[in-house]
C-alpha cells in the first residue's frame, strides 16, 4: 500500500517540477497557462491518492471536485485576459507587457 | 499503475516541451484522461468523470479554441522560438532526474509517517453526503466562483464602442 503512495508522492514531485519549471523559464502567457493546469494536476493526483491511503475516499473526492471547478473559472477569466492582451499587443510574449510601466 | 503513472509524467513533459500550442494542449487533454484512468482505477468514478468530462473536454475546447485566435507567427519567427526554446528547456531533463534520485533516497523510506492513519475506512458515508450535507459552505463557494467567472468573461468579451 505504502509502495503505491510513494509512487503518487514521486509523481506528483515530477509534474510540480515540471510545472514549475515551465512557469519560470517560459514568456507566453498560453504557456504559462498550461504550466498551471499541470501544477492543479499534481495537486488533484496527490489528493486522490492520500484520499485513497487514508480511507476518505469520499471526502477527497468532493475536494477534487471544487478544485476542478476553481481551475475551469481560473482558466476561462485567464483566456480573458490573454485575449485582451493580444488585442493591445498583437503578441503573448510576457516581454511585451509593459505599458504600465514607468 | 506504474505504466499510468509514468504516462502522466511523459504527458507532462510533452505538454512543456511541443512547440506547437496545440499539440501542447492535446497533451495536456491526454494527461487528464490518464489522471481520470488511475482515478476510476482507485475507485473515485465521481472525480473521474469531472476530471475526463472537465478538464479533457471543456479545458481543451477553450484551449483549442485560444489558440487558433491567436496564431499569427511566421515560418522563420517560428524556427527562432522554437531554438530559444531547447535552449531553455535543457535543463529540465537534469532537473527532473536529480528530483526522481533524491525522492527516491529521501522519500521511500519515511512514506509511511506521512500518512498516520492509513487504512482507516470512512463510516460508510458517501460523496454525495458529504457533498450536498456535509459541505454547504463549498457549494456556496463554488457557486459564487462560477458566478464570477460568467460575469468575468461577459465583461472581457464584451463589445467596446
Amino acid at each position: 500500500m505504502s509502495v503505491l503512495f510513494s509512487l503518487f508522492v514521486i509523481a506528483a514531485i515530477l509534474l510540480l517540477a515540471i510545472g514549475i519549471y515551465s512557469l519560470v523559464v517560459t514568456r507566453n502567457l498560453m504557456r504559462i497557462l498550461l504550466s498551471l493546469e499541470i501544477l492543479t494536476k499534481a495537486v488533484t493526483l496527490l489528493m486522490i491518492g492520500v484520499g485513497y491511503m487514508t480511507g476518505k475516499l469520499a471526502e477527497a473526492q468532493t475536494y477534487v471536485i471544487t478544485i476542478i471547478i476553481i481551475e475551469v473559472m481560473l482558466l476561462v477569466i485567464s483566456t480573458g485576459i490573454l485575449f485582451g492582451v493580444f488585442k493591445a499587443n498583437g503578441s503573448l510574449d510576457t516581454k511585451g507587457l509593459n505599458n504600465l510601466k514607468g | 499503475m506504474i505504466i499510468l503513472l509514468a504516462g502522466l509524467v511523459a504527458a507532462a513533459i510533452c505538454c512543456v516541451i511541443l512547440q506547437d500550442l496545440l499539440k501542447a494542449s492535446i497533451a495536456l487533454a491526454g494527461l487528464s484522461a490518464i489522471l481520470s484512468i488511475i482515478m476510476f482505477i482507485l475507485k473515485a468514478p465521481l472525480a473521474a468523470v469531472f476530471e475526463l468530462s472537465v478538464c479533457a473536454g471543456l479545458i481543451t475546447v477553450i484551449f483549442v479554441s485560444a489558440v487558433s485566435m491567436t496564431r499569427v507567427r511566421s515560418k522563420d519567427e517560428a524556427s527562432e522560438m522554437a531554438k530559444a526554446r531547447r535552449k531553455r528547456f535543457v535543463l529540465l531533463p537534469v532537473l527532473l532526474i536529480v528530483l526522481l534520485c533524491a525522492a527516491l533516497i529521501l522519500i521511500w523510506p519515511h512514506i509511511s509517517a506521512l500518512i498516520p492513519y492509513a487504512g482507516v475506512p470512512m463510516g460508510g458515508q458517501t460523496e454525495q453526503d458529504i457533498f450536498w450535507n456535509q459541505r454547504q459552505a463549498d457549494l456556496i463557494g463554488q457557486i459564487v466562483i462560477i458566478l464570477a467567472g460568467v460575469f468575468g468573461v461577459l465583461i472581457f468579451f464584451k463589445e467596446r464602442d
